[in-house]
């Protein structure tokens, strides 16, 4: 039988375990590349207009990879409301009108069909491998995902640290590679520890008081740098410690602060208050998540929305009245192909400022002319 | 004497300034960028440069505004800040119990909420409320009205006029159409102030508590139409401090003042009035993005270069 070539849609790390899933399941992977300027302004050239950048991205990843021959392209559904349940077979229709030959497979989340579910499985596994195998695959590259976020919550944690700027992105860009060179699960579990290990060389100052921001929004804008122009390394470097509240091994407890875990909440039930309906995209994760971090005493939080999404704007207005009740500071971006990047980082850099005051200022109240544990770096 | 240099490099204005250890402002300078704003430092520091070359030691400089890191680099600055935060450290100076600022400039709109003398939050001008003061400028000038002039016309006004605030743009069409069908200037001029007032409030103040003390500063802030119009709308009296329209170099000579801290200063002096600049620009080609990447020299050596999205052209 011949070998299908197979592509997918480009998403932050996670593209490195996607591709090992699809080469055990016996693909011949065309990598997407990482958008680009150049991907943007392809989608931004096919598709309609008030779509979002998230499916701009996307269409412009496929304009990219498919003239280098591709059978399948394999990406997710939806649910409920959101209109990125439609994306794909949008996408597929611009893509088949400008000619490309390719079979679209959909993966709609298992809980809504089930049964739908496994036949687009046994339909992605073309070359009849047995269950017990492809548990096994998926079990290995869901470990690998584990370790990429592990490593990436690392280096969040060590950014705003750093005493030489730039020194842990620098790193994180080499160790990365460990984990996406590794193919067991023990050698996934051996890089991660390694990689971990390395990165903590990095010198730092762990008494430097820093600032932790939340982040919330739409889940491609926040998994995918190019999409938000690198944001959390933006943040990193302003000395702040950035927490995203959407990794794809789901969410973590935060262990960094000890002495406030109370038992937390699920992201829905401290949603509930203020939003109990699911209201598509993550609208809800994004209120339910805010409400957890200023549980957790985080200093602020940012949102991250593509423009025209309407569930995160219905959670922007919601995010308001939660700001002024909890006296908690919340800054928004809606980022399209519009967005100018000197905007967004005088506002985010004024943003981390008004946190770091605000943070100087309780902390001197609160030890009444004693001395500070730690200062705050300025730049 | 040892002063500290703020400057504060906006689109209409380059502001600069010098201000002593207590914060008396000893000098304060407004000049038109007028789109140049390498030039137009250079005439800035000339200008310092002959009045007090031999008799001040600056201690420390800072920069802000939107051409805050060419500034910073020309200068030698030892604190670059965005124009928010320099607005409100020189505001709670000033007016230690203010809760809420309006600042108004010429492309950039911002409100800033202050409780305890601490930002607790701000918001600048997001898709809409942008360039009121550049909006106001063109006006005049279309109006053979001069600028200065400008906002006290509407104080004569009896009649209220609506225009359309929504966009200056439409603002603009409907304010020649009211011109056609025969309106006083003055009630014309003063609806564009109401406009120009609601417009803010809508965009840039929505969600906000506005409460006073309320300080408006900015370029703008000098149009007395506008001032009185905010009075009006919010009910509140309105403070306009001494130094409005310089207020984010002095926030920025603030700022140097807490930098340096007593520390040796990074500022290269007035002599960098008579150095050469040289400005160029080029296409990154060495990944899809394509970065436009901006560079500057002086006299020959690259001081800066900015608009990579990754570190590659940082490193001088």
């Amino acid at each position: 039988m011949k070998t299908l070539r197979i592509t997918f849609p480009y998403m932050g790390n996670y593209v490195h375990a996607f591709r090992g899933l699809l080469e055990d399941l016996g693909y011949e992977v065309v990598m997407p590349v990482k958008p680009s300027k150049r991907t943007l302004d392809l989608g931004v050239k096919y598709a309609p207009e008030f779509s979002c950048l998230p499916y701009k991205i996307v269409l412009g990843t496929y304009l990219e990879t498919l003239p280098k021959g591709v059978d399948r392209i394999v990406t997710s559904g939806g649910v409920g409301p959101c209109r990125a349940g439609l994306y794909a077979s949008l996408h597929e229709k611009i893509l088949k009108k400008l000619g490309y030959q390719f079979e679209m497979i959909v993966l709609e989340p298992p809980l809504v069909d089930l049964k739908g579910f496994y036949k687009t499985v046994q339909h992605l596994n073309y070359k009849n491998y047995s269950l017990w195998y492809i548990y096994k695959t998926i079990k290995r590259n869901w470990r690998k995902i584990k370790a990429l976020d592990t490593v990436e919550q690392k280096a969040l944690f060590l950014r705003p640290r750093e005493l030489t700027k730039g020194s842990v992105s620098a790193r994180y860009k080499e160790v990365l590679q460990y984990i996406i060179n590794a193919y067991s699960e023990k050698e996934i579990a051996e890089a991660e520890y390694e990689a971990l290990k390395e990165l903590e060389k990095v010198p730092v100052d762990l008494n430097r008081l820093v600032v932790k921001v939340g982040m919330v929004g739409e889940i491609y804008v926040l998994l995918e740098p190019s999409s938000n122009f690198e944001i959390e390394e933006t943040i990193g470097h302003l000395g702040a410690e950035v927490k995203r509240s959407m990794f794809l091994t789901g969410w973590t407890r935060d262990n960094t602060m000890p002495g406030k875990s109370e038992d937390l909440l699920s992201v829905k039930d401290a949603a509930k208050p203020y939003l109990p309906e699911l209201i598509g995209g993550h609208g809800q994760d994004s209120i339910g998540n805010a409400i957890l971090y200023i549980k957790q005493g985080f200093d602020g939080l940012i949102q991250l929305a593509p423009f025209t999404c309407i569930p995160e704007i219905v959670a922007r207005t919601i995010l308001t009245r939660i700001s002024q009740e909890n006296n908690f500071p919340i800054l928004t971006f809606f980022l399209d192909e519009q967005t100018g990047k000197a905007g967004m980082e005088t506002r985010l850099e004024a943003f981390i400022d008004l946190l770091k005051r605000k943070k100087l200022h309780k902390l001197e109240k609160a030890e009444k002319g004693g001395k500070l544990n730690g200062t705050l770096s300025w730049n | 004497m040892e002063l500290y240099l703020g400057i504060d490099v906006g689109s209409v204005s380059t502001n600069l300034v010098l201000i002593d250890e207590d914060n008396n402002v000893y000098e304060s300078l407004y000049l038109r960028t007028k789109g140049q704003p390498i030039q137009v430092i250079k005439e800035g520091m000339q200008l310092l440069k002959e009045k007090y070359e031999d008799k001040v030691t600056i201690k420390g400089v800072g920069t802000t505004g939107s051409g805050r890191y060419l500034a910073g680099v020309i200068v030698g600055a030892d604190i670059i800040k965005n124009e928010i935060t320099a607005h409100a450290i020189a505001t709670t100076t000033f007016v230690p119990e203010v809760q809420t600022i309006i600042e108004i400039g010429g492309q950039d709109s911002k409100i800033i909420i202050i409780r305890d003398g601490v930002v607790t939050d701000f918001a600048m001008n997001t898709v809409c409320a942008a360039g009121t003061g550049s909006f106001l400028d063109q006006q005049a000038s279309r109006l053979n009205i001069p600028i200065e002039k400008f906002g006290d016309l509407a104080l004569k006004s009896t009649v209220s006029v609506r225009i359309a605030g929504r966009c200056t743009v439409f603002a603009e069409s409907d304010m020649i159409h009211k011109q056609q069908l025969g309106y006083k200037i003055e009630d014309i001029i003063n609806g564009l102030c109401e406009a120009l007032v609601r417009n803010y409030l809508n965009n840039v103040g929505k969600n906000k508590e506005i409460l006073p003390p309320i300080v408006f500063q900015g370029g703008v802030a000098a149009n007395r139409g506008i001032r009185e119009a905010f009075a009006r709308a919010l009910g509140q009296d309105i403070i306009v401090p001494k130094h409005f329209n310089v207020m984010g170099a002095i926030g920025a000579a603030i700022l140097a003042r807490e930098a340096t801290n007593g520390q040796k200063t990074n500022f290269k002096g007035f002599m960098v009035a008579d150095f050469n600049y040289e400005t160029r620009s080029f296409e990154c080609n060495h990944c899809p993005n394509h970065c436009e990447i901006a560079e500057i020299s002086e006299e020959g050596k690259v001081i800066g270069r900015w608009g990579g999205r990754c570190p590659r052209w940082e490193v001088i």
